[in-house]
């Protein structure tokens, strides 16, 4: 039932339209690179250069060799010695220093004497997951030196050593992860903004009722509008993986293959998506902000790619799974950090397949009456 | 031996409660330059977008080409070209882009694609403008841009709804032109207009006010069907001289018409004494006639009266 010829009109038709419009073609080709390399430098969960003062009270070798240590694990960064206690509250209130470390007098007395030396480090808990990781830093720190000091001058075999290995990303660097998944963020947002104009275009031009006029079908106008933007969408998938390795050096050690054949079924639904809400809202404006209010929250808080969707209540982790990235995720952050094939995201592909289906499907229909 | 073209029979469409098209039968013969007069509002295009698919109606039925508008819309579709009101063609493609896309829509054969480009060019006069945007041309070029995109591929009937409005008095004779030259090749033309003068090209004019048929007929007949006597009245202040004449002893319908008023008066009425009468009553007005002739009425004589029979235009 499907002409090619009326099909290949219509996609040849959006290709010249979108060529003369600056806006479409910022969207679809600067926007996914500027949101990646945007969000790639500022999103970072790692906590590392923790603006740290120290109260050094002792004034000794011992004290000055602690601060040493600390300065050399390289997650704190040193930028006040203070001379009172007096000093502590001000700087913390400020924010001048997040982590304060004080060093009481008789310390390094203590350490020769072999007692137990106190230290106090003090924390600003008002962004607690940072003060969390911030107080394991200075932990980690002051238990290996103090193990040193200890066993100056002997050896010691400890009964018990745990090897730990991080796997799939051993630097744990937070870009490794938010990288990939950006990849699966941005498109999902960059496909439905792009095709959210196409028919209520149609419709605020006044084209829509000559094209109505003529013997097309409304599924050779849908698939006739798709095609075009799901090239530009695995151009930007290709461009962004290219961008994510080369600038913020993600491994990828999956299939190239695999993963444009996972994009190409996450995209038709997503563009799909855009369409159903073209046909509804049949203005260019509205569509474009229900494509935003669509895709960009629920895909950035529920798709799991800044909450682990484990840790949500079950409401939301419901919610979840009707959200089309929860899966796209998956395969991206499987097929860069972990090399998986579809042996292991067989689910996800099966999901995607089903979310192109109904995008399209919603498209088609939704067009359809419309029409009549 | 002329068949038929488009038919329809009780034809009706209902927005909530609003009755857009009530009940409306004529059939159309094939060759014929079909013409659709009406107010705004009188459901014109209505029932062209019925004819054309776009619209469902409510009740009644109707074929175009032998198919039925319920049933085979999308075989319509094939065998009509439709010209919207509104200029509704790729403002931001070129002439040839726009051509192009239509021959494709259209299914227009490969091996005929180039002939029946140039055709269109040579037809609409845009062979220097194949290059320039479609949104830069002038309306005028536009309209015969869209009327060429709509014959791409020479479909039998041609739905063409308010083509000229808009268009300059030498662009819309151009048009007509036009119009004329597909007919004489054989197509039906199915066509809504608001001038009078270019009522007078139709072969047969379908008149509805209100959703409802209210004439059909040739332009020479329904000329003939106003039978009372018709006064042209040249006044000092016309404005006015409608209000004094407006339930004027023998006085039918008055009308403006440019500077000057149309009096109908009633059946039977004597011409010579009305306008001996005429003068004095708008003189106790303080309104001075300059002049007071009978005239023959001319279609749109007919179609103000015609219309104001039928509870007049609906004002919105």
């Amino acid at each position: 039932m499907i002409s090619s010829t009326r099909l290949f009109a219509i996609s040849r038709k959006e290709l010249l339209q979108l060529r003369r419009d600056p806006r479409s073609l910022a969207l679809a080709f600067a926007l996914p690179v500027l949101l990646l390399i945007l969000f790639g430098y500022a999103i970072s969960w790692d906590v590392r250069n923790i603006p740290t003062a120290v109260l050094d009270q002792d004034r000794s070798a011992a004290s000055r060799e602690l601060v040493d240590a600390l300065r050399a694990s390289g997650y704190f960064s040193l930028v006040d010695f203070l001379a009172r206690s007096g000093d502590v509250e001000p700087l913390l209130e400020r924010g001048g220093a997040q982590l304060v470390l004080v060093i009481p007098p008789g310390f390094a007395q203590d350490l020769g004497a072999g007692r137990t030396a106190a230290l106090q480090a003090i924390v600003d808990g008002s962004d607690a997951n940072t003060a969390t990781i911030a107080l394991g830093y200075t932990d980690a720190v002051v238990r290996t030196w103090s193990s040193r000091v200890a066993l100056r001058g002997r050896s010691l075999t400890p009964p018990v050593t745990a090897e730990s290995r991080v796997w799939f990303n051993e630097e744990l660097a937070s870009r490794n992860m938010i990288v990939p998944g950006l990849v699966a963020v941005i498109m999902m947002i960059i496909a439905a903004m792009l095709t959210s104009l196409t028919i209520a275009r149609e419709w605020e031009r006044g084209t829509m009722e000559q094209l109505a006029a003529t013997p097309v079908s409304r599924l050779e106008v849908v698939l006739g509008k798709l095609l075009p933007y799901l090239g530009i969408g695995l151009v930007d998938v290709v461009a962004s993986s290219v961008l994510g390795v080369l600038l913020f050096g993600v491994p990828f050690r999956g299939n190239a293959g695999l993963l444009m054949i996972l994009s190409f079924l996450f995209l038709t639904g997503a563009l799909g998506l855009g369409m159903f809400i073209s046909a509804v809202a049949k203005s260019q404006v509205l569509a474009t902000q229900l494509a935003m209010l669509a895709t960009f929250l629920p895909t950035l808080l529920l798709s799991g790619f800044m909450f682990s969707i484990e840790s949500m209540p079950p409401v939301l982790r419901a919610i979840s799974y009707l959200i089309p990235a929860r899966y796209f995720l998956v395969v991206t952050r499987g097929i860069f950090l972990k090399g998986v094939g579809i042996e292991v995201l067989g689910t996800q592909a099966l999901l995607m397949i089903a979310f192109a289906t109904a995008g399209l499907a919603l498209a088609v229909v939704k067009f359809r009456k419309e029409l009549e | 031996m002329s068949e038929t073209a488009v038919e329809v029979e009780e034809l009706t469409k209902v927005f909530g409660d609003f009755k857009a098209v009530d009940g409306v039968s004529f059939a159309v013969a094939e060759r014929e330059v079909f013409g659709f007069l009406g107010p705004n509002g009188a459901g014109k295009t209505t029932t062209i977008k019925m004819l054309t698919g776009l619209l469902a109606p409510t009740s009644g039925r109707g074929s175009v080409a032998g198919l039925d508008i319920r049933r085979q819309s999308r075989e319509i579709k094939r065998h009509i070209g439709y010209m919207s009101q509104l200029f509704s063609l790729y403002a931001d493609l070129t002439v040839e882009e726009n051509i192009a896309f239509f021959s494709g829509l259209y299914g227009v054969p490969r091996e005929r694609r180039a002939q029946r480009r140039d055709w269109v060019l040579e037809m609409a006069g845009l062979g220097r403008q194949r290059r320039r945007a479609t949104g830069e041309l002038s309306l005028g070029w536009k309209q015969r841009l869209a009327l060429g995109c709509a014959v791409l591929h020479e479909p039998p009937i041609l739905f063409l709804d308010e083509p000229t409005s808009g268009v300059d008095p030498i662009s819309r004779r151009g048009f007509w032109d036009l119009i004329y030259a597909l007919a004489a090749g054989g197509t039906t033309v199915f066509v809504t207009t608001h001038y009078m003068e270019e009522a007078e090209y139709c072969h047969r004019l379908a008149l509805m006010n209100r959703g409802k048929l209210i004439a059909l007929d040739t332009p020479a007949h329904l000329r003939e069907t106003l039978r009372e006597p018709l006064l042209e009245i040249r006044v000092s202040d016309a404005t006015r001289a409608v209000e004094a004449l407006e339930g004027a002893p023998g006085v039918a319908q008055v009308g403006l018409f440019g500077r000057a008023l149309h009096a109908a008066l009633r059946e039977g009425e004597d011409v010579e004494a009305a306008r001996s009468r005429i003068p004095s009553l708008l003189a106790e007005k303080g309104i001075a006639v300059e002049d007071i002739e009978p005239i023959q009425p001319s279609l749109e004589d007919v179609f103000v009266a015609l219309v104001e029979k039928t509870g007049g235009a609906v004002v919105d």
